[in-house]
């Protein structure tokens, strides 16, 4: 209450109401550790902010991006998809299969986010109703998927099928997979603030009896989320997949999740779900991609980087929270 | 027939001779009581008494092995939570309500949403929610703050509002004072008396303190061992009265 109540007491002026509004907002902590991130790694090598290296590192966190806002509708009903990383591989494959067999592209695509889709309702009526926690789910989900890949793929790389239409609508060229990403992060950003269905969301992770008990659908919102969480993943395989022209069975997997799920939990999403926004998740991806590619531009030798990385990441969620903290104290 | 004495007022609730055992425990032997429109029912009892068993079987969370409950005149079986709320009963509980990281005004909305083309139309829940907060008396300075960041005595206060304005005609406050300073339970005492004058709810309080059983309530009643032993209107009893009925109990020779 303190905060907000600063805020309608101060009779500013526009500018400083946007600017509390602004600080109001529980992605500012992390925000600041992001613009702190960028300064710091274009001091230290003019290369950063180079216009190639925008174009890596939007190539780079695009993927991420999608998994993670998948990632962060399930964490705030409070679930996790730990296989979501092998649907990233999956979905591609099936492409490649269907395409294979002489169908049109479009159909592999229909197919592969339906074989996505198929995966995630299996986590959510599994979760739901055998009541296994989704976290034991989606750990064997993970290696089922991560089986079915490398037995249809026999366990190598392929060429990508594509054609130059296809191609340029899902992913092929510059920013071709952020501008996907970026869409898709707004998109899911106003279904989680602007409907009924994101209202469901906070409610069933914030209080779930409660929520069941004024009528929202626990069940059709957790298996719901489960669904568009394993579609984003598939088709976030895919877009990679056209991107780079090679299907790979060991694509995504375990790195991509951790880092969807790092994103979100960064970003301010409560891995006990009840609160979290899309937005944060995207200053969350966008802090985990620039943390990479500054390490890997600064010569950080390979060993040292996943550890660099890690104490990162576990510094930027104390700094996030600190500063949250410090900004929810009453006055 | 009916063991419950009759003022000739339309009841809207009645509970006729219900019983409810869990295995070789017996919860309540045979209860009976009648709720008036509008009225104001006080239940008290010693922990252990079958109160919240009460409570449970007319919120629709237990059925009773036996007895009979109308609404309206009407017979009914509820069958869950939601049943009993569509058909106006609403129970209130202190904590379960609210979804803390929603704003005010969209837990008094949740799952009754102004929607336009599917989006939420913000504006009208907020100046909704505004008014009807208003209307009851409730102050809460800001229907745009997160739950989390309000006193117990603030939730409380919204969630029975959302009851009310959920077409709720019954509406049963489990200890609404339960773990509340005094400032913060005249909030509710005051809701409670407020919503008596506007007439068309009635409420069942269960409580602890005597007191606020006599200043808000128009009848009381006492359960001990599973059974109403004590119906009276307040205007005929006292503290005094009260404390002697229930420390009798402490003081009964063993059998």
């Amino acid at each position: 209450m303190a905060a907000a109540e600063t805020i309608e007491r101060r009779p500013a002026s526009a500018g400083r109401r946007l600017i509390s509004t602004f600080i109001a907002r529980r992605e500012f902590g992390i925000f600041l550790v992001l613009v702190a991130l960028i300064l710091y790694f274009n001091a230290r090598n003019s290369a950063f902010g180079s216009k190639e290296n925008w174009a890596t590192l939007a190539e780079y966190g695009s993927p991420i991006l999608i998994a993670a806002v998948g990632e962060t509708m399930l964490l705030i009903c409070g679930e996790i998809d730990l296989s979501v990383g092998h649907v990233y591989a999956l979905a591609p494959l099936v492409l490649y299969k269907v395409a294979e067999h002489g169908w049109p592209l479009v159909v592999g695509l229909v197919v592969a986010v339906g074989v996505a889709a198929l995966v995630g309702l299996t986590n959510g009526l599994v979760t739901v109703y055998l009541r296994v926690p989704s976290l034991i789910v989606t750990l064997g989900m993970f290696n089922v998927l991560n089986g079915i890949s490398l037995l249809i793929s026999d366990g190598s790389q392929q060429l990508t099928p594509t054609n130059p239409t296809f191609g340029k609508i899902f992913g092929v060229g510059d920013y071709h997979t952020f501008y996907w990403a970026f869409g898709i992060m707004l998109a899911m950003h106003f279904v989680l603030t602007m409907t009924p269905w994101g209202l469901h969301t906070i409610a069933v992770g914030g209080n779930r009896i409660g929520a069941s008990e004024s009528g929202v659908n626990v069940s059709w919102i957790r298996i719901g989320n489960f669904v568009m969480c394993s579609v984003l993943g598939g088709f976030a395989g895919i877009l990679t997949a056209q991107h780079i022209g090679t299907t790979d069975p060991l694509a995504g997997g375990t790195g991509l999740m951790f880092y969807g799920v790092a994103g979100a939990v960064i970003g301010g999403t409560a891995l006990m779900g009840g609160s979290g926004t899309v937005i944060g998740t995207f200053i969350g991806v966008a802090v985990l991609t620039v943390l990479n590619n500054g390490f890997t531009l600064l010569g950080v030798d390979a060993f040292y980087n996943d550890l660099f990385i890690g104490i990162a990441i576990l510094l930027s969620m104390a700094l996030g929270f600190l500063i949250g903290r410090i900004r929810g104290k009453p006055a | 027939m009916s063991v419950v004495a009759d003022n000739g007022a339309p009841d809207v609730l009645r509970v006729e001779n219900v019983a409810k055992s869990f295995g070789a425990i017996t919860a309540l032997r045979d209860v009976s009581l009648r709720l008036g429109k509008g009225e104001v029912l006080g239940l008290i009892g010693d922990n252990g008494a079958g109160k919240s068993t009460l409570v449970k079987i007319l919120s629709g969370y237990h059925r009773p092995d036996s007895g009979e409950i109308s609404l309206f005149g009407e017979p009914v079986h509820l069958r869950s939570v939601i049943h009993a709320r569509s058909l106006g009963i609403d129970t209130v509980y202190q904590d379960l309500a609210l979804v803390p990281g929603l704003s005010v005004f969209h837990n008094m909305f949740l799952k009754r949403e102004h929607t336009r083309l599917g989006v939420l139309n913000n504006g009208s829940m907020r100046s909704q929610a505004r008014a009807q907060l208003d209307s009851l008396g409730v102050n809460i300075p800001d229907v745009n703050a997160e739950v989390a960041t309000l006193s117990g005595g603030q939730r409380q206060a919204i969630a029975v509002a959302r009851s009310v304005f959920s077409d709720a005609k019954i509406i049963l406050l489990d200890e609404p004072l339960a773990a509340m300073g005094a400032k913060e339970g005249g909030l509710i005492l005051k809701l409670i008396r407020d919503l008596r004058e506007r007439g068309d709810v009635s409420q069942i309080v269960i409580a602890h303190n005597y007191l606020h059983v006599l200043e808000t309530c128009d009848r009381v009643c006492l359960l001990q061992n599973g059974r109403i032993t004590f119906d009276r209107p307040t205007a005929e009893t006292s503290v005094e009265e009260l404390l002697t009925l229930v420390g009798a109990e402490y003081r009964a020779p063993d059998a």
